[in-house]
């Protein structure tokens, strides 16, 4: 099958919808329910997706659009469906997200929730509106996901004394990564505020009680301080200026932003620890330099396996950056970095942290789908992928090993408890990367080696 | 566990559920929850809208047009008119199968083609570049046909998905390029998406080859997607029992074998909601009868088996039908004995689809379970209730917009298969033709129906219950799960399957039998197991 062409068409995508992300950064939130607006099939859809990557239950609201709502507008279903939201789950915040549909049709969201506060306002438990544009016809999820970010702090942040507070929006990463982050801050002491935060949310345990909205996530309380915090970091550097919260922060209230890749790799977490140890005026744990220690041994210890490997990342824009500042660090040759996001400055990035990627031959594609990607495998003749489930097709086809990382992960149990950040993170990553290799020449072998 | 429970008084369940209802809402909601009793067969409201806000089962047309009817014919190039996600969402996750005879043979199932509507097209229209992905679809394989779905905004801005099918269709001579209105606000649920693939199906592909096909006794599958392989089994039994397989609708099918669907002499019907207007419309134009069966069960595949020979009136072909259920019986057998004494008495719930809620128990039943409580995502009153309620069903806003296409006897192909009074004389064996009784008369006096449940009544009815397994699907499986019950997924078999004929029977009573006796739960407390907290659900929700 040829693909010389340019194409028009996208053939096996490499994104998910905006909508999709704004669900998930909502679910962050401490006692919010995400509601969109749009067709039912949206939240259906994007429920049954997140569900198969993180096994848990996640309840997204919607409008339920029908033929007149789409013809004469969706302000009626709207206000009753955030009113049985407001009376079945007592949540204190919704975050709405449109749809491709509302927004094609046009409608005023932050009219009709202004009108919403108004005619309910007594009686009806009123939660925390929050809106997000996330119309599905722009971006990819990543977009919906830091839409919702800034939605919620451009909502909920105000101008508060100032005090000793951080503020980290660590970009979609899973919540054991979520999890290890609070750890790190809790042990320098700080106050911190974090968003979103799904790490209990979307893997919590068993329900000892009825839980209309599981626990966990950040309270809208301390997303409020968040005007008054001494620094915000920021994971990523491809954020569109207009979707970062960091920089609203900055702007509106003068929080010092810091933008950071995020921190895959020794490099990139060192800097994430300088940071905090700059910020803070403390040291890092004692417990950090071990695992720092342990990942320098490691890399010492496997680099004669991952040396000179070749592999195809692909994912978010910002976890291919900063997966491959890592691979680099490790010796091994991202020889392509794609996505199928389109923010324009992937390979501006990538240079940034890897000067000599043009003499090493790496190329970095944006926009595309795993059409392209194979079509790209046939010449640049990978060792293995890395990357989210929807490879395998692909992986399958070219007999090229996959090893799984982003989202989403539903051919694989725990895509929830994978750690990329960090020591911690980087450690997990690099056994990984090491065991897919030894795996792979084992298979090989013709004697079957128990030495590898 | 006990093997004789007593159950609840299901009246005062149904009181329970619907009494922390606002009035207004308890009085709607009542219409969908219902005391069982398979004599009188009470009414049940079904297929009316869900209240937004309300967190439901339910998913959109799209999905039912797209993702449940055309999704499983292997070679057909199905390309999605819209944004990324309706696509991408779509893409490999109902588990159906499909098996070329040969390497070379087409399978686009799985690919995800997407026109990816961006702003400018949603501005300025998307049929330019809707002809351009056909276009690419054409070059890239050459494919018998190509399907276009629209999504949401598609309807909205005006995109004449059908116009540009055609053009494309005339400019390639070869290739059957056809398009399905299927936006995701049209109709109440998948359901509507169903009846517009049975529309289009009907429309655009079969009758297209009228080439006589082989065989003795000739049947069309209908209704049966091949979820986890389940159309292998039935083939396989098929093949033994020497009835032909003219074509699936749409499980392990193929664009050939589906215009040439006419020319079978019975079609037999599995999931009638997805599926019936594609028979009543083929008995009409063609004269082709059809039956409701299920191959969910072992017991079912017989009696399945035993009806069609039944129909065809041949000899042979019943002998054959006893002989081969003497054959595979014994090896269900010897499973089922070992299993049954660790099931028996348990008791389950079904609340999926708009057959399998049906179907399933069936399979409950050899397992010596009980239904204590069942109902249907996107059925409607005739899948609860029988067909011989239709003419009473009063065409709501929401139906009268999918298309009922009228259909007249073929002028040349129109040829009854069997006479009236063939037609009478097997209904007198017992055989229902063209008819279906529905889920209610199988189940038990005082089971729970209840229709479209909502997250809050799944939660009151395992409190109640206390269910040994409960069947939804993966939206449902974790919450239920975290109560600590288990839940069979019956959309995606929990990645497992066949469950249909005599080895999925067997493979089924096996994935029971680890669930519900798994000890995993043991370590789970469930909310009721909590002193003090038996009813401490609030139904304060749902004003309308």
């Amino acid at each position: 099958m040829k693909h010389e062409h340019a194409k028009t068409a996208t053939q096996n995508a490499c994104k998910l919808c905006n909508p999709l992300g704004a669900c998930l950064a909502f679910r962050g939130i401490e006692n919010c329910v995400p509601f969109l607006h749009g067709s039912q099939g949206c939240a259906t859809y994007i429920r049954r997706y997140l569900i198969s990557h993180y096994k848990e239950p996640i309840d997204i609201a919607s409008s339920n659009f029908h033929e007149e709502s789409a013809v004469f507008g969706g302000s009626h279903n709207l206000k009753i469906g955030l009113k049985n939201v407001s009376e079945q789950y007592k949540p204190e915040v919704i975050g709405v997200a449109t749809t491709c549909l509302s927004e094609t049709i046009g409608d005023d969201v932050p009219g009709i929730l202004r009108e919403y506060r108004k005619e309910y306002k007594n009686g009806t438990p009123m939660p925390i509106l929050i809106h997000a544009s996330t119309p599905s016809y722009q971006g990819s999820h990543i977009d919906g996901f830091h839409a919702a970010v800034h939605a919620t702090v451009k909502a909920l942040a105000v101008k508060g004394t100032p005090q000793k507070l951080i503020n980290l929006f660590p970009n979609m990463v899973s919540p054991a990564d979520l999890r290890y982050l609070k750890e790190i801050l809790g042990d320098f002491g700080v106050p911190y505020m974090m968003l979103p935060d799904y790490s209990q949310t979307m893997d919590g345990g068993p329900w000892g009680e009825y839980h209309r909205i599981p626990p966990g996530g950040t309270p809208a309380s301390t997303i409020a301080t968040a005007g008054g915090a001494m620094a915000s970091i920021e994971f990523g550097s491809t954020i569109e200026a207009s979707k970062s919260a960091a920089g609203y922060l900055d702007v509106m209230f003068g929080v010092p932003a810091y933008h950071l890749p995020l921190p895959i790799g020794i490099k990139g977490s060192d800097k994430f620890f300088s940071l905090l140890e700059t910020l803070t005026g403390d040291r890092r744990a004692e417990k950090y330099e071990d695992e720092r220690r342990r990942l320098v041994d490691a890399y010492a210890d496997g680099h004669k396996y991952v040396f000179d490997k070749k592999v195809i990342i692909y994912g978010e824009e910002d976890l291919v950056i900063g997966m491959t500042a890592f691979l680099r660090e490790i010796g091994m040759v991202p020889v392509l970095c794609a996505t199928g996001g389109k923010s324009g400055l992937m390979k501006k990035r990538i240079g940034e942290l890897v000067p000599d990627m043009d003499e090493l031959g790496i190329k970095v594609r944006e926009g595309v789908d795993f059409v392209d990607i194979e079509d790209e495998a046939k010449t640049v003749q990978p060792d293995f992928l890395i990357g989210n489930s929807k490879g395998y097709t692909m992986s399958r086809k070219n007999n090229i090993p996959l090893l799984r990382l982003g989202f989403p992960i539903h051919d694989r149990f725990g895509g929830q408890r994978m750690h990329h950040l960090g020591y911690r993170g980087t450690q997990e990553l690099f056994d990984r990367i090491v065991n897919t290799v030894i795996e792979q020449r084992q298979n090989a072998s013709s004697i079957g080696y128990t030495y590898m | 566990m006990e093997a004789n429970r007593i159950f609840p008084d299901p009246s005062k369940v149904r009181e329970e559920l619907i009494q922390k209802y606002p009035a207004k809402v308890a009085k709607k909601r009542a219409k969908s929850i219902i005391v069982n009793d398979p004599e009188l067969i009470p009414e049940v409201q079904a297929n009316v809208r869900t209240v937004p806000g309300i967190i439901t089962q339910r998913g959109c047309s799209y999905a039912g047009c797209k993702g449940v009817v055309l999704g499983p014919t292997r070679d057909i190039v199905n390309i999605v008119h819209g944004p990324i996600g309706c696509s991408f969402y779509a893409w490999l996750t109902r588990r159906n199968q499909t098996r070329t005879e040969s390497l070379m043979d087409e399978n686009y199932i799985p690919y995800c083609f997407s026109t990816d509507m961006q702003e400018e097209n949603i501005v300025f229209g998307g049929e330019k570049k809707l002809k351009i992905a056909i276009q690419e679809a054409y070059d890239l394989f050459h494919p018998k046909s190509i399907a276009i779905f629209s999504t949401c905004p598609v309807g909205l801005i005006g995109d004449d998905v059908h116009a540009a099918s055609r053009e494309m269709k005339e400019k390639f001579g070869d290739c059957n390029v056809f398009g399905f209105s299927c936006e995701g606000y049209r109709g109440v649920s998948q359901s509507a998406g169903h009846h517009i693939a049975n529309n289009g199906v009907f429309k655009h592909m079969v009758g297209r080859n009228n080439t006589p096909s082989e065989g003795k006794f000739k049947l069309n599958l209908l209704g049966e997607y091949n979820i986890g392989g389940d159309a292998f089994e039935i083939e396989r039994i098929f093949d033994k029992v020497g009835i032909t397989l003219v074509s699936s609708f749409s499980g392990n099918s193929t664009v050939s074998q589906i215009e040439n669907a006419h020319t079978a002499d019975l079609n037999v019907i599995l999931c009638h909601r997805s599926i019936n207007y594609m028979g009543d419309m083929m008995e009409t134009k063609y004269g082709i009868p059809w039956m409701k069966v299920n191959f969910v069960g072992a017991e079912s595949t017989a009696k399945s088996l035993r009806k069609i020979a039944e129909y065809f009136g041949d000899e042979e072909l019943k002998a054959r039908v006893e002989e081969v259920i003497a054959e595979e019986s014994p090896k269900v057998k010897a499973v089922i004995e070992e299993i049954l004494p660790r099931t028996k008495g348990k008791t389950a719930m079904l609340f999926v689809g708009g057959s399998r809620a049906h179907h399933y128990q069936d399979l409950f039943n050899e397992l010596g379970m009980t239904t204590v409580a069942a109902g249907y995502e996107f059925a409607h009153r005739d899948d609860y209730e029988g067909r011989h309620v239709l003419p009473g069903i009063k065409i709501d806003a929401d139906s009268k917009n999918i298309e009922e296409l009228k259909v007249v006897p073929d002028p040349e192909l129109y040829n009854p298969r069997k006479t009236e009074a063939e037609l009478v004389a097997l209904k007198e064996k017992g055989l229902e033709i063209n008819s279906y009784e529905g889920m209610m008369k199988q189940m038990t006096k005082k089971s729970l129906v209840v229709d479209d449940l909502s997250h809050y009544e799944s939660e009151k009815l395992i409190e109640i219950y206390k269910p040994d397994i409960f069947c939804a699907g993966i939206k449902e499986k974790y919450v239920v799960q975290k109560m600590g019950i288990p839940l069979k997924q019956l959309h995606s078999y929990d990645y497992g399957g066949p469950y249909t004929g005599f080895e999925g029977a067997v493979n089924f009573y096996k994935d029971i039998d680890r669930m519900v006796n798994n000890p995993v739960w043991k370590l789970i407390k469930a909310p009721w197991e909590k002193a003090g907290n038996g009813a401490g659900l609030a139904a304060s929700y749902v004003t309308q």
